[in-house]
Parts: C-alpha cells; sequence; structure tokens
C-alpha cells in the first residue's frame, strides 16, 4: 500500500519533469447544458471548467459563437477513507446538468463515491451608497453621516459565483459510474458497479436503493452496472446498461427495487463467431423490440486482429462514450490515436476525423482519416499498426441544438463546428 | 476473433457448424493462444489482488474470461492441470492455486509447442513462479491419471482464488495485502514494467504503451 502512493507520487513528477500531460488535467468527462449556451468538463484533478459561449456578433461574422472560459472551481478533492485505506480519487466521472429554473445554473458533478450540486450565479451589479458603511465595507464614524440615502445598484465586471449546494455522500459502496437528472426535475439517480440510488435533490441524508445486483456470493458475479439514464419524459422509465452488453428498461411503478426488468435488450450472441472478446459496436435498439437490435455500428473494426494485444496492454478495458446529435440522425463516439468517429443513420455513411494539434489549425476543415487493415493502403491511411493507443478519446459531447462538438482528448478540449453551418451565418 | 483467419476443417459426419469450430479450435495456433490468453488473464486477476482497490469492472471482465476459457477447454477436454510443484512450500500455496497451467492434450503427446510463444512467453510474463519446470512433468504418460484427479481439486482452487479476489473487493484488510507482499519475490514489481504501470491507478489512464506489431500472439491470427 505504502508502495501504490509512492508509485502514483513518482510518476505524478515525473510527468511534470517531462513535460508529459499532467495527470490532473486529463478531462474524464465533458457535458453541453440543455441550451448548449454552456459546455462544462470534468478533470482528475476534481476541477470542473465551464465554457460560454459568446454570442454572435453581427460585427464579427466569423466569430461564430466560439466558448471562453466561464468559470473554474475545484468541485472535489481527494479523500481517504480511513476504514478501509483507500484513497478516494477526486476525478470527476461524470456532470450533469439540471434543467434551468431561474437565472442560477446548476449541475450535478460527481467522483467515485460523492455527488455534490453545484449552483452558479452572475453578479454583475452591485450595490453603492450604503449609510452605515463606507465603500470599502468599514463601519462608518456615525457622527459623520449627516443625511440618508438610498443604496443604487451600480454595474460592475461581471462574476460568477459556485457554491456546492448540496453534497450527497455515502450511498455507495461501489464506484459511482453515471448520473441521470430525473424528468420531474425533483430526483435524479446514481449509479455504481453493482447499485443504483435515487434520491431528491433537496434530501441528502437518504437515498433509496431501485437496482441491486449483488448476489449473495460475490463469486456468482459476472457483470457490472455501466451505465444508467432516466427517460427524457416519462419520470418512473429508466434504463441501465451492464458489461456484458446489455440493456434493461426499467419501470419504478412496478416496484420498489426494480431488479426484474421489464424489458431486456440483448444481442444474441451468434455461435459461429464466438470469441473471447466481443468489442462493443454500439447497437441501436428499438424500446418495442427486444429481439435484435434494429442498426448496429462497427466502431473499432479495424482493431479485430489487435484484441489479444489490446488486452495485453489493458486498452481492451477502455470505455468509449457515444454521443448522439440533437436530432438522434447521428451518432459519434471516439476511438484510438485521437480519432473520433460519426455514423449517419439515415445515409449510413460514417467518418472518421483527428482531433490535435498538428492536423486542425483554427477554422481549418478536418479531412477525413481512414484505417487501414493491410491491403491496399492509400497515401494517407494509417496503419492499424501504427495506431498510438495512449490517445484515446474516451469522452464527447455534442450540441443539443446544432452541429457544434466538444472532444476531449487526453487533457485537451476540441470544439468543431459544422461549416455548413458557419456558411449560413 | 479466434475463429476468424483460421483454417477451418472439414466438418465431421452429420456435424455442421460445429464439428467445423470444434476443428477450428483444435489447431495449434488457436489453443496455443488460448493459452497464452489464459495466462494473461491470471496473471492479471492476480494483479488486481494486489491492489488496494481493485477497479470491480475490470476484474469481473478478466474473471469472466477465465471462466470461459476454462469451460470451453473442459469441453475440448483440454482442460489439464498441473499440480503445483511447489504444493509442499505452505506460504506460496494461495498464489501457486491462482497460477493453473493448462497443457492441450496435443502437447502431452508429445507435439513440441513452439516455445517461444507457448511457454517461453509465459516464462517472461510470470518470473517467480514455477512454470518451465512442471510442463517437463506432463510427458510421462503415468501423469495423466496423476493430472485428473488433481484437476479437480486444482479448479476447486481457481475458484478459490477468484472467490478471493471478489472478496478482497468487498472488504479489503491490510493484512491480507501484507501477507501477499511477504511471499512474492521482487520479480514481481517488474511485471509492472511488462505489463501497464496499474498499481494503485486506473489501466486507461497509464496504458503508456503503443501497441506492439511483432507481438507473437497476435501475430499468429494476423
Amino acid at each position: 500500500m505504502g508502495e501504490d502512493t509512492d508509485t502514483r507520487k513518482i510518476n505524478h513528477s515525473f510527468l511534470r519533469d517531462h513535460s508529459y500531460v499532467t495527470e490532473a488535467d486529463i478531462i474524464s468527462t465533458v457535458e453541453f447544458n440543455h441550451t448548449g449556451e454552456l459546455l462544462a468538463t470534468g478533470d482528475k484533478g476534481g476541477r470542473v471548467v465551464i465554457f460560454q459561449r459568446e454570442p454572435e456578433s453581427k460585427n464579427a461574422p466569423h466569430s461564430q459563437g466560439e466558448y471562453d472560459v466561464y468559470s473554474t472551481f475545484q468541485s472535489h478533492e481527494p479523500e481517504f477513507d480511513y476504514l478501509k485505506s483507500l484513497e478516494i480519487e477526486e476525478k470527476i466521472n461524470k456532470i450533469k446538468w439540471l434543467p434551468q429554473q431561474n437565472a442560477a445554473h446548476s449541475l450535478l458533478s460527481t467522483n467515485d463515491k460523492t455527488i455534490k450540486l453545484w449552483k452558479i450565479t452572475e453578479r454583475d451589479k452591485r450595490p453603492e451608497g450604503y449609510n452605515l458603511k463606507d465603500e470599502e465595507g468599514k463601519l462608518k464614524d456615525l457622527s459623520t453621516v449627516t443625511s440618508l440615502q438610498v443604496p443604487v445598484l451600480k454595474p460592475m465586471d461581471l462574476m460568477v459565483e459556485v457554491s456546492p449546494r448540496r453534497v450527497f455522500a455515502n450511498g455507495h459502496t461501489y464506484h459511482i459510474n453515471s448520473i441521470s437528472v430525473n424528468s420531474d426535475c425533483e430526483t435524479y439517480m446514481s449509479a455504481d458497479d453493482l447499485r443504483i440510488n435515487l434520491w431528491h435533490l433537496a434530501i441528502t441524508d437518504r437515498s433509496f436503493n431501485i437496482v441491486d445486483i449483488k448476489p449473495a456470493n460475490m463469486e456468482d458475479l459476472t457483470e457490472v452496472i455501466t451505465a444508467s439514464e432516466f427517460h427524457p419524459h416519462h419520470c418512473n422509465l429508466f434504463v441501465y446498461s451492464s458489461s456484458k452488453g446489455s440493456l434493461r428498461l426499467c419501470d419504478m411503478r412496478a416496484a420498489a427495487l426494480c431488479d426484474k426488468h421489464s424489458k431486456l435488450f440483448e444481442e444474441p450472441e451468434d455461435p459461429s463467431n464466438r470469441s473471447f472478446f466481443s468489442r462493443s459496436s454500439p447497437p441501436f435498439w428499438d424500446l418495442n423490440m427486444e429481439a435484435r437490435p434494429i442498426e448496429t455500428y462497427q466502431v473499432h473494426d479495424y482493431l479485430r486482429s489487435k484484441l489479444c494485444s489490446l488486452y495485453e496492454n489493458d486498452c481492451i478495458f477502455d470505455k468509449f462514450e457515444c454521443a448522439w446529435n440533437g436530432s438522434d440522425s447521428v451518432i459519434m463516439t471516439g476511438a484510438y490515436n485521437n480519432f473520433f468517429r460519426m455514423f449517419d443513420r439515415n445515409t449510413k455513411r460514417d467518418v472518421t476525423l483527428e482531433a490535435s494539434r498538428e492536423s486542425s489549425k483554427p477554422r481549418a476543415v478536418l479531412k477525413p482519416r481512414r484505417v487501414c487493415v493491410g491491403g491496399k493502403r492509400r497515401r494517407d491511411d494509417i496503419s492499424v499498426d501504427s495506431l498510438d493507443f495512449t490517445k484515446k478519446i474516451l469522452h464527447t459531447a455534442w450540441h443539443p441544438a446544432e452541429n457544434i462538438i466538444a472532444i476531449a482528448a487526453t487533457n485537451n478540449l476540441y470544439i468543431f463546428q459544422d461549416k455548413v453551418n458557419s456558411e449560413m451565418h | 476473433m479466434f475463429a476468424r483467419g483460421l483454417k477451418r476443417k472439414s466438418p465431421e459426419d452429420g456435424e455442421d457448424m460445429e464439428g467445423g469450430l470444434a476443428g477450428a479450435r483444435a489447431t495449434p495456433s488457436y489453443s496455443l493462444q488460448r493459452q497464452s490468453l489464459l495466462d494473461m488473464s491470471l496473471v492479471k486477476l492476480q494483479l488486481c489482488h494486489m491492489l488496494v482497490e481493485p477497479n470491480l469492472c475490470r476484474s469481473v471482465l478478466i474473471a469472466n474470461t477465465v471462466r470461459q476459457i476454462q469451460e470451453e477447454m473442459s469441453q475440448d477436454g483440454t482442460w489439464r492441470v498441473v499440480a503445483p510443484q511447489a504444493a509442499g512450500r505452505a506460504p506460496l500455496d494461495r498464489l501457486v492455486s491462482t497460477d493453473i497451467l493448462c497443457r492441450s492434450v496435443r502437447e502431452q503427446e508429445g507435439e513440441r509447442p513452439a516455445p517461444d510463444v507457448g511457454d517461453g512467453h509465459t516464462a517472461d510474463l510470470v518470473p517467480g513462479l514455477a512454470v518451465v519446470p512442471s510442463a517437463q512433468a506432463l510427458r510421462s504418460p503415468q501423469s495423466s491419471l496423476w493430472e485428473v484427479d488433481s484437476s479437480r481439486e486444482n479448479r476447486g482452487g481457481f475458484q478459490k482464488s477468484l472467490d478471493q479476489i471478489f472478496e478482497t473487493l468487498e472488504n479489503k484488510t491490510s493484512g491480507s495485502v501484507e501477507e501477499l507482499f511477504a511471499d512474492v519475490d521482487s520479480s514481481y514489481y517488474d511485471l509492472d514494467a511488462v505489463l501497464t504501470g496499474m498499481v494503485g491507478s486506473t489501466p486507461s489512464a497509464h496504458a503508456n504503451r503503443c501497441l506492439h506489431p511483432a507481438s507473437p500472439a497476435a501475430s499468429l491470427v494476423g
């Protein structure tokens, strides 16, 4: 155990000295808010950075509403669990925005164990002309006060204030992997490897356990929960996915403990194609047709021959998130070598792009990339053997309404816009 | 993945897909790859065991892989277990029980396995354990009966070690970690250099090795 912490310390200083990526800066989650005006990122160091889209200016038509830093704050700190002798990582696993109900913005951020509700407010006015206090806030000598004045609000430089409103702690034994806000805007759920809890946003000392897949004997454990999400409109429905690639739709009206799913979506194993690894390709499910997915997209097809090596270097455990565009017609996910891929469900076409400083100057159009698996190789193709497996895009997000995407490549955030979009303006 | 790229033998009489698949599985390259996969998985599980807080999802996936290989090998009839040479040395008992060495039936019959892929590969991965010498024991014909008996208890040992790993995930006490460390010789720390440096942190953050295009296991299937 002592060795563990030492190794971690050594790694950190080594990284800093050699100008490698500082581990704390690695982006671990990306999320647009419901209007797309704000974009939040969380990193391994427990920080949250919020970007705000500048309003488009007619005077500068080239400034197509770019994103600038709006606020930065430390959401989570590393903790130590004394009972188990465990260090709890401060890495932000997920951020979810609450629907905006007043001038303030709110978001939930979570690390492995604790969820926090943050309120983000703006202050651009300041009251001046107090009777009892002077400009610096010091009490005035009352003998100098000869008349009364009404304090007035004067404009000031915009200040963004972030304050923690709730801390939802001690709800999870295992590592939290997802949170989802209910459409009722009153409750939300948090999922760890084996359990899902339902919280009320105003109550921090209690949560309801709604899914528990922990077996009586841990030796019987063969699958874990990987993600869960509420239905966008029906506040009683939610879905959760497992490591075996199945999805379970649950109805909270059916029972208090939603262990029995209402519907199970599982891709049947093709016995002729069995392998030890089934590299997940995102399947699309029709909620009413459970037998097979209606669409399947092979994301990492070119890696089939490399699965053994990917297992050896642990890359096979990388979890790539998917993002949809606003109209659900395109799905996007990240890949290795700082590539990311988009699949158009209507045209059935896909494109592979790269997010890197070298290949993307500001406002340059991204060139489609191709990974070749032996055989004929075109000039700009990348061979599957030269893919850099340390450069992985695990987290991406799509603006809810426009074709703007946010790509997290290790410690860098790339924001790309659709060229067509900007030409129209 | 294993079925692809391998030449399938012609189906047996009266069987269609299953015969073909069984044929594909029996080829030496497939069983060698399966073997190296099993060894890799056991080492990973062992390293999980050594972590202060193992990643549950990862441990489950690796354990599933091992179970699947175990099932397949039992079906093939190739599940042969070598009783640990180090049975006399009690402190290493727990370690050795997770190190179950399976050799295919073909190897027993004298077909020479490619040493730099099979045994050598394993030996590189697990320097501290008695891997290579026990392969010799397989050659003696009488040992097969002995192995069938001991296989049962070693399978139990294997299951036991999986249980141990999951128990520790629940309830990690520093005592058990110390015990393990007391027995392991320093070569185990070299494993961190060979595999990715996962001690004390999540694997994905430390996968700082590029793929080796010349990795022998991968090149077999291509």
